[in-house]
């Protein structure tokens, strides 16, 4: 017989029922972790990353030895750590002569990696470095403003992989309903050439302009850096496809035959099937009108004709 | 104008400037953040534009918009739910048109004239209340009812249980079982998909252990055997003979059986591995050769050699350039067209083979044990 476990305490049984796969997601966690070795500059860009994602990242201060998400066998505790804390997003920085200030950027999807960019940090600023007005601080676990400058994140592969990826690490959640009050972050990432970007995060402040639509100002609050595309891997197709999944219940079945109009409101449209008037049998058919009477007395013509003309051949 | 020189996602609040190309190089660096700040700033105006001139209902934090679904798709974290599987009951009711409908929590106790929990301590019906049961006729003295209601109660706490976890090994063979319930043999706590345990079961733990025994070089004939270690199973077919000799039941199933081999194997490649025409030429050449060879230095000794060792010869040096295949063929061919000139450098066994066979005497009793061609070559 199968033995089953069941958690003793509510706490823990809601505890993994926000852990199971939901059909509508929140937002994905990010586990922050160090490689073998990190420069200073890692180390405060790690923090700051988890600073930009506190509400929602697990950061761990240990060093690994032996991740390294690239190579076989390098990700298996990883992934435990990805199911451990339950992150599907993951920032790993590391140092090395061959790749300094090294920083990988992956996503997991069903605790296994799904897709990975590495990056090289160069031109670091951090956020303390950076001199503004307090008040426009950004809020934690606001929605951020995303721009995308240069046909690179088009066009060149990488780029446009690690536009996804940097959309996915820093949106938050998806929402419905938005407060327009509570806008006050922008990622700018600018594709400098095929292979490098300068990504950085500015504070939004909006003015008024004397329509309903806010001057935008942004306010370059840290941290920014230059982000160099090293390795990369994308998905596999089958992984991507089943990740993309959507749910059956969630997709919209298309009204057919119903327009909305501002000024009419819901309008329907009615198909009546061919009322074929021509052909249908009336109920009840007036002496004169019947068919049958018709042809007799169209008959009858015919023969009285005939018989005249038979008459004159006679005479 | 601006919003169609740009990507919108608004979902995201994301836009996108595909058109702008960076030159690689700035005289400063101040002057990429400035210039990449100012086509932000353009950006994000863009989506404000798009964002604030969407409906929206004021709250007292501010106003609130509905956001559309964001354009970029992004992958899920976990897979889909699995709806989970009905129970055994639930397709009993919908079989029987059984609906569901909930009880009061409440109900009228006889017993003591109030209203008591349905379920749960101080319930309904509870077998503290009822001080007498009446006797049946049906009682069988030395019985006592109230011992067999707890037991009856017991047994149906416990059958309960067993379709429960019934329904839930059900459910965990779809892959949808509940979050909170965890199969014992999992350590960690389970998100997403649950790889259901893998159970080694008794014969294929045997079958493991005798795979080891075996795995020596003498094939396990020397070691020692565990209290209780059976032998190996025997896991390949047995080989069966077809008695040669034309019996009464039988026929003559075993030249069918050979026939029908050769047959597909002549079909399948007579086309590509044996040009009939190219070897029958070939051994003319070669023949010829030899002969010619042998007419420019004439020895006696090579003419009082019987000729079949010659012709013994040439085969060998055919089989080594052709490999054993050719050789085999070669076999083939002289057996199942005698037509034609035959290849003679096998033929005296080949000859003996159907001999064999045909007597069904002592030489198939040979055959039997491996000593024919037919057998080494493994078809």
């Amino acid at each position: 017989m199968m033995k089953i476990k069941t958690p003793k305490k509510g706490r823990i049984k809601r505890d993994l029922e926000k852990r199971a796969p939901k059909l509508v997601e929140t937002a994905k966690k990010t586990l922050i972790l160090h490689g073998t070795k990190t420069s200073s500059v890692l180390n405060s860009l790690l923090t700051e990353i988890y600073h930009l994602k506190k509400d929602n990242a697990v950061k761990y201060s240990r060093r690994n030895d032996n991740i390294r998400p690239f190579e076989s066998g390098g990700e298996t505790s990883l992934e435990f750590f990805s199911l451990k804390t339950d992150c599907s997003l993951f920032v790993f920085g590391s140092h090395s002569k061959k790749r300094p200030n090294n920083l990988v950027i992956g996503r997991t999807y069903d605790h296994h990696i799904y897709d990975l960019v590495e990056i090289g940090v160069e031109n670091f600023k951090s956020l303390n470095s950076f001199t503004y007005d307090k008040k426009l601080a950004p809020q934690i676990g606001s929605k951020p403003f995303f721009a995308f400058i240069g046909e690179g994140f088009e066009s060149v592969e990488e780029l446009k992989h690690l536009k996804e990826i940097l959309l996915d690490l820093f949106h938050g959640e998806v929402v419905t309903n938005l407060n327009l009050a509570g806008l006050d972050r922008v990622y700018v990432c600018t594709a400098v050439s095929s292979t490098k970007i300068f990504f950085t995060h500015c504070a939004l402040r909006l003015k008024k302009s004397g329509t309903v639509v806010p001057r935008m100002e942004l306010v370059e609050v840290g941290p920014s850096m230059d982000m160099v595309v090293r390795r990369h891997r994308l998905p596999d197709d089958s992984l991507r496809k089943e990740a993309m999944k959507i749910a059956p219940e969630l997709t919209k079945k298309k009204e057919k035959n119903v327009t909305k109009d501002a000024i009419q409101g819901k309008i329907g449209k009615i198909y009546i099937p061919d009322q074929k008037v021509g052909s249908v049998a009336l109920p009840h058919k007036a002496k004169g009108v019947k068919r049958e009477r018709r042809e007799a007395k169209m008959k009858d013509e015919v023969h009285r004709s005939a018989d005249k003309k038979q008459k004159q051949h006679s005479e | 104008m601006a919003q169609s020189e740009f990507e919108i996602d608004l979902g995201n609040l994301m836009a996108f400037d595909l058109h702008r190309q960076f030159p690689s190089t700035f005289s400063s660096r101040e002057e990429l953040v400035k210039e990449a700040i100012e086509q932000g700033t353009k950006l994000v105006q863009a989506v404000a534009d798009a964002l604030f001139n969407k409906p929206s209902t004021e709250e007292l934090d501010g106003p609130i918009v509905k956001l559309p679904a964001p354009t970029t798709k992004l992958p899920r974290e976990k897979p889909l739910p699995k709806p989970r599987p009905p129970t055994k009951w639930e397709l009993f009711a919908q079989k029987k048109g059984i609906d569901k409908h909930k009880k009061d929590k409440l109900a009228f106790d006889e017993q003591t004239g109030t209203w008591k929990r349905r379920h749960g301590y101080d319930r309904v019906n509870d077998d503290k209340d009822i001080p007498i049961i009446e006797a049946k006729m049906t009682d069988e003295p030395g019985t006592d009812p109230f011992a067999e209601r707890r037991k009856e109660k017991k047994s149906r706490v416990e059958k309960q249980e067993k379709n429960r976890l019934l329904n839930l090994k059900q459910a965990a063979k779809v892959g949808a079982l509940p979050s909170h319930v965890q199969l014992a043999a999992t350590a960690l706590p389970i998100t997403g998909t649950q790889a259901r345990p893998q159970k080694v079961g008794k014969t294929e733990l045997q079958n493991v252990a005798g795979m080891a025994s075996t795995a020596t070089a003498s094939g396990g004939k020397f070691d020692k055997k565990l209290p209780g270690e059976k032998p190996p199973k025997h896991e390949k077919k047995y080989r069966k003979f077809l008695p040669a000799v034309e019996g009464s039941g039988m026929g003559a199933l075993e030249k069918q059986q050979t026939e029908k081999v050769l047959n597909k194997l002549i079909s399948k490649n007579s086309h590509d591995v044996l040009n009939v025409e190219k070897a029958v030429n070939m051994y003319n050449v070669k023949k010829e050769k030899k002969r010619r060879n042998n007419e420019g230095k004439p020895s006696t000794r090579s003419k009082l050699k019987p000729n079949k060792k010659s012709l013994k010869k040439t085969s060998k040096r055919v089989s080594s350039s052709k490999g054993k295949q050719a050789q085999q063929y070669e076999i083939l061919y002289t057996k199942f067209c005698p037509l034609r000139p035959p290849l003679p450098s096998l033929l005296s066994s080949a000859s003996f083979y159907i001999e064999g066979r045909r007597e069904g005497t002592k030489r198939a009793e040979k055959r039997r044990k491996g000593d024919i061609f037919l057998e080494k070559f493994k078809f």
